[in-house]
């Protein structure tokens, strides 16, 4: 009974720990985007709001909660209401199967620096990620505005393409491993980082991930200049925070998927792994926003036409002569 | 389609902005740091004086004329001696836009445009700038002209009495 009780306690507090982490993450995230693209740019980046804009998230907060919530007219009320949370949810959700560190012994107990450690986690991360695009969808026609509508319709297709180039690039990895499991595929990249091993899959799921989180030069769901935001364009006030942060937590979600398929989780000498773990998603994180500050937005049909002439092909050969060469290797 | 050449180029943009990412931003943190605006920067306006501490303005309209918002007004007074001022004398600076055509065209340079640029408030009507407002005690741009001294009115010397100035011709006599 008391073994249960602690159980119970220690995965509260996991989950308690990993939700501030993140959601103060991403709301550093946003700051660190706009610091690093202003200095891009030859600008500072907001730095006002307290000692180097450190408050800056805060003041955003404070300012999305304060202001009118406005439903459009003939929207879909509920569906209108309900879009917003499934992407934030759908988003936060994909963290629990994430490893960020080896087990612990606290109290006697071994505890796994996870939150569940599920032996499908792969399949688990792919699924909610899949579900992701239920936000972008729903928010899009429930606003009934024509460029909610194209937003989302090109939110659907971008992320359902994206999505078999990631599910593919991401076999190779599961063959080496021989494990669903996170941590198990962590713990296989022992000797090697699997981005040594695997550098053409990594590429294809880099760019994938990129895809998926709607980052530029992917992002034709939200393209500003042609659909005004996009999906969210007749959201407001902290409903629009959702997407905006539901789209951050995101790229942090993605960018640990990168750290666990490919750049060796936690594992790391003389730091502490969870140091490690922190430090790879940051990496990641960076490259994205590094990329925002490059590249232009692809066109709709190159943006199809890479998704399904380029990355699936090579995705889908990737598999074939990985899972060749390890049959020749094995016997 | 040449592969080599745009993977080159993809990868030469981004050591483009990893570079420029190190580099001084060049923005002016504006109530910190202030830009030195050029001497002839078009900014709030100002009345100036002549060198001998009168004003300069003769009240002739033709700033308000050529205004193309329409935001000086004044109304014309006359001295004993003939020296034409305005009585007042008002510039809206919440429609002014700064287009410094009221001091090209002034004969007089009495109305001037200076590089203080600070002058935006929240009550408007604080930006109805008054004559007293307005004037200033120098010369401004130009500290050596005096209308008065050229235009061949009686006011500062007798008639004819400046520099570039004859006598008054006697109209009764032949003689040269």
């Amino acid at each position: 009974m008391s073994d249960l009780l602690v159980t119970l306690i220690l995965v509260a507090i996991k989950i308690g720990l990993v939700f501030a982490v993140i959601l103060t993450m991403a709301a550093y995230l946003v700051l660190a985007e706009r610091k690093i693209l202003g200095r891009m740019q030859l600008r500072y980046g907001p730095n006002r709001v307290g000692p180097f804009g450190m408050f800056q998230p805060l003041a955003d907060v404070i300012k999305m909660l304060t202001k009118e919530d406005t439903v459009p007219d003939q929207a879909d009320k509920w569906l209108f209401l309900l879009a917003p949370g499934l992407a934030a949810v759908t988003a936060l959700l994909a963290f629990a199967v994430i490893p960020f560190g080896p087990p612990l012994e606290l109290f006697g107990q071994k505890v796994p620096l996870v939150i569940c450690d599920l032996n499908v986690g792969v399949l688990y991360f792919l699924g909610l990620s899949s579900l992701a695009v239920y936000g972008v969808a729903l928010g899009g026609w429930a606003s009934n505005s024509k460029y909610a509508l194209l937003g989302g319709i090109r939110g659907l297709a971008q992320l359902i393409s994206y999505e078999l180039s990631m599910g593919l690039a991401v076999v190779p990895v599961v063959l080496s491993a021989k494990s669903f499991s996170l941590t198990e595929i962590v713990m296989a990249q022992k000797g090697l980082p699997f981005i040594f091993v695997h550098p053409l899959a990594f590429l294809i799921f880099l760019v994938s991930v990129a895809a998926e989180s709607k980052r530029v030069p992917f992002d034709l769901p939200e393209a500003e200049n042609e659909l005004v935001a996009g999906f969210h364009t007749e959201y407001s006030g902290m409903r629009f925070g959702l997407f905006f942060v539901g789209e951050y937590i995101n790229m942090i979600i993605l960018g640990s998927m990168v750290t666990v398929f490919f750049l060796g989780g936690w594992l790391g000498p003389v730091l502490p792994p969870v140091l490690w773990f922190l430090g790879k998603v940051m990496a990641v994180s960076f490259f994205f926003i590094w990329t925002r500050g490059t590249l232009p937005r692809l066109r709709y049909d190159q943006l199809m036409h890479f998704g399904w002439k380029i990355l699936i092909p090579l995705a889908l050969l990737n598999v074939v002569v990985t899972g060749g060469i390890m049959v020749w290797l094995n016997g | 389609m040449n592969l080599w050449r745009d993977l080159k180029a993809t990868a030469e943009s981004f050591w483009v902005t990893l570079r420029n990412m190190f580099r001084r931003p060049v923005t002016i943190q504006y109530p910190e740091q202030k830009r030195q605006p050029a001497p002839r920067y078009r900014a709030r306006i100002v009345l100036t004086r002549d060198p001998d501490g009168d004003e300069r303005c003769v009240a002739c309209y033709l700033c308000s004329a050529a205004c193309p918002v329409d935001c000086i007004s004044m109304q014309a007074a006359e001295r004993e001696n003939g020296r034409r001022y305005a009585a007042w004398f008002r510039i809206n600076f919440s429609r002014c836009i700064f287009c410094g055509l009221c001091a090209e065209a002034c004969p007089t340079l009495a109305i001037q445009m200076t590089p203080d640029y600070e002058i935006c408030n929240r009550d408007l009507l604080k930006l109805v700038h008054e004559k007293e407002d307005l004037l200033i005690d120098g010369c401004g741009k130009d500290d050596t002209y005096n209308f008065y001294r050229h235009a061949g009115i009686g006011v500062v010397n007798s008639r004819g009495g400046n520099e570039d100035e004859l006598p008054p011709a006697d109209i009764k006599t032949n003689m040269p």
